[in-house]
């Protein structure tokens, strides 16, 4: 992997003023992917906008960890949901239609 | 002029609330209404603007101080500007924040009349704001990939929308919104699109549905019939003997191309509509009397 797509975990954390272990607990939480190149911690920038929205819980919000992996996870399904209503409305107007 | 806003009615407090109050009233509420929490929820967002607003003016002693002083007659504020200048003013922090709440670039009219425009953070680096576009196309417009140039604020960004977009879909461009404040980062950019349908097809998810008419004959005895698909071209369908008013048949991979998924289709359902023919001479009735009789 080129490194020009990766950005240091400590420059992440110096930037956004979170301590590195807020970093670690979404990690190990399965909510974000840390990448180790020669035993330093880098984030992917794609995945940038998805950290900086759970960092945005856990520093504007007060919400811990455990909080961020739950609400992830409602997210997740809410927005499943959406899909799934925005699909039957696409079938429904067939038949509204005929 | 800009109307009063009640900052103490946006917190659910009332004007003896303390420092404490104030901020759990307003984690209490940011929490509800926080943009990360609420995505693509536009009322959401601007109820959270507006506790946010509020939370900068009461969580600030010296905002607070003038906003409680003058109230509904904060028009005269002014006055209150010219017998403080001489004061001291120690309330910001200059802490750099970068990121911070989204989309609270934005301020009541009545804010930047009222405070002029400023944040209690000097310093602090704001998010630019998010900006939401449209993007008007047909299904036919949507079944192929397509480059487009969209003007936004005098910018011309050029996006790539893959074949299968979806009516009401909505994409991010990271950082195309507007600029962020003090070196913030730039807000992004929602395109939704809207999709006419300019076909005789109707479509749900990556599959199509078409009905097609079917003469009488060809339904007792079976045939085949052509049918003009999306993108071009044509494709054959054989019909089997005996094939009743209705009936639903699927041809496989000849859907819409499935978002981001190149090479892969959903199937096309045609539903036979069964014609009986009109305007028999005297012979045809005669033969149709005969098999009436049998």
């Amino acid at each position: 992997m080129e490194k020009t797509n990766l950005i240091p975990a400590n420059d992440f954390c110096t930037h956004y003023h979170v301590s590195y272990n807020v970093i670690t607990g979404l990690e190990e939480a399965g909510l974000i992917k840390v990448i180790t190149v020669e035993e330093q911690s880098y984030l992917q920038e794609d995945d940038l906008g998805e950290v900086e929205k759970l960092v945005r819980l856990y520093t504007d919000l007060e919400i811990n960890i455990e909080g961020i992996e739950a609400i992830t996870h409602m997210l997740q399904r809410m927005k499943m949901m959406q899909e799934q209503m925005r699909e039957l409305q696409q079938r429904l107007r067939l038949y509204e239609q005929d | 002029m800009a109307d009063f806003i009640d900052y103490y009615k946006i917190l659910g407090l009332d004007k003896n609330a303390s420092a404490e109050d104030i901020k759990k009233a307003y984690r209490k509420l940011a929490r509800k209404y926080h943009p990360d929490l609420n995505p693509d929820n536009a009322e959401a967002k601007k109820t959270f603007q507006q506790i946010n607003e509020a939370h900068e003016v009461l969580s600030d002693p010296e905002k607070r101080k003038k906003y409680d002083q003058y109230g509904a007659q904060w028009k005269h504020a002014e006055q209150f500007e010219q017998t403080q200048q001489h004061s001291s003013r120690g309330s910001s922090t200059g802490e750099q924040q970068y990121g911070g709440f989204t989309g609270t670039g934005e301020f009541s009219d009545f804010f930047e009349q009222f405070f002029g425009g400023g944040h209690s953070r000097g310093h602090a680096a704001y998010r630019g704001e998010d900006y939401n576009a449209e993007l008007h196309m047909t299904l036919s417009d949507a079944y192929t990939t397509r480059r487009e140039v969209l003007q936004v604020n005098g910018k011309n960004v050029r996006i790539t929308i893959p074949a299968g977009v979806e009516d009401g879909q909505v994409i991010k461009l990271k950082g195309y919104g507007g600029p962020g404040i003090n070196g913030g980062p730039a807000g992004d950019l929602y395109i939704t699109f809207l999709i006419r349908n300019n076909t005789s097809f109707k479509r749900a998810g990556n599959d199509l549905y078409a009905t097609v008419d079917l003469p009488l004959y060809t339904a007792v005895l079976g045939g085949e019939t052509e049918l003009d698909i999306l993108g071009g071209g044509k494709i054959k369908l054989k019909i089997a003997p005996e094939t009743q008013n209705g009936v639903k048949v699927r041809v496989k991979g000849k859907g819409f191309p499935v978002y981001k998924k190149e090479g892969q289709y959903g199937d096309l359902y045609v539903t036979w509509n069964l014609r009986i023919p009109t305007g028999l001479t005297e012979e045809e009735k005669k033969l149709f009397r005969q098999l009436a009789s049998k």
